[in-house]
């Protein structure tokens, strides 16, 4: 058409393909898998001082079929990573992973037999918010870090972004 | 109050040297701490005695625990913590049992809590309670074939035993 012409090949599906990142980064229902104390400042970042719903998380729905980002938040022992898993598993695509504190990111101050040293070892996390817990605002940092993937486009764990750099107020600092 | 405490020590140890002269193997006494430790075969009157007695009721089990001791002969130990709500006073059992098939009769009659932390101990060190109604694990899957809490159990666990879902 016209416009395809003029602007250059693909124009309108770019385009389209922008707008609609958008609309996603600014709706992220978050699902809450909230297994110990990181659930509490979650809690907290959905509560009116740290509002969570201005960043377009209105509800945290707590079925994962209406969600689009799952916020692990807590000791995750390898009990609890199957549990973890099917929900992620049935989450819809697009879908994104946020690894809230430092026992999701790393095994945390458990360094033992039971903890998962690391949700990465069985989900593809996308931002990393590191604390224990993190403080609410700065997992709505991570949220930010994540919305701002999302416009990229980048999903399932490629390029996973981490926040606590010294540099970087929203800059990505990606691991590619 | 440390006297009251001293006295009342006095008072346990007596009653139970009166009915069970060759069942305290040992008593030692640590800051106004007594400490019995009992054969495993008479655990179960022991313990039914010092709940029933109306002087010494002690008819809360506090806690239940297992130790290792890693020593060649026994190995195992249970460790009984008890709290007598009229009197205020506490007390700890101690027994020991050996290395191959440890076994110890369960006290789940005399208190019901110990139910919960006989499973916990058997979970944990795999000392098997006889009588106990449910011994099965409790933290661990029931698969699970070591136990964690044994000295040479290593720390991050054998590789392969708890499995993890694919990425």
């Amino acid at each position: 058409m016209g416009l395809e012409s003029w602007m250059g090949d693909g124009y309108i599906a770019t385009k389209l393909e922008d707008i609609i990142n958008w609309c996603r980064k600014n709706s992220l229902y978050p699902m809450p898998m909230g297994i110990s104390c990181c659930a509490i400042e979650m809690m907290a970042a959905a509560g009116p001082r740290f509002d969570i719903a201005r960043f377009g998380s209105e509800v945290m729905r707590f079925t994962p079929r209406q969600c689009d980002v799952i916020i692990v938040a807590g000791t995750t022992t390898f009990k609890m990573a199957k549990v973890v898993r099917k929900i992620y598993d049935q989450m819809p695509e697009p879908k994104w992973v946020i690894a809230m504190g430092a026992c999701t990111s790393s095994g945390g101050m458990y360094r033992t037999y039971s903890v998962v040293q690391g949700i990465d070892r069985f989900l593809p996390v996308d931002v990393y918010v590191a604390g224990c817990p993190p403080r609410p605002d700065n997992l709505l940092n991570g949220l930010m870090l994540l919305q701002q993937k999302v416009q990229r486009g980048e999903c399932k764990g490629t390029a996973p972004a981490y926040i606590g750099d010294f540099h970087s107020s929203h800059e990505i600092k990606s691991a590619v | 109050m440390g006297s009251l405490m001293e006295a009342m020590n006095e008072k346990v140890l007596k009653k139970l040297k009166a009915k069970y002269t060759e069942a305290v193997l040992e008593s030692y006494e640590f800051r106004g701490e007594l400490t019995i430790v009992v054969p495993k075969e008479r655990i179960v009157e022991v313990c039914r005695f010092l709940k029933e007695d109306e002087e010494l009721t002690f008819d809360l089990l506090a806690d239940l625990c297992g130790i290792d001791m890693y020593t060649p002969e026994n190995r195992f130990g249970v460790i009984y913590n008890l709290y007598s709500l009229k009197t205020k006073h506490r007390i700890r059992l101690k027994t020991f049992t050996e290395e191959e098939h440890p076994r110890v009769p369960t006290v789940t009659g005399v208190w019901g809590t110990a139910n919960w932390h006989e499973r916990e101990t058997y979970d944990m060190f795999g000392i098997v309670f006889e009588g106990h109604p449910d011994l099965r694990r409790m933290y661990m899957p029931d698969e699970f074939e070591y136990y964690p809490l044994r000295k040479d159990f290593p720390l991050m666990g054998i590789p392969g035993s708890l499995d993890l879902p694919k990425k």
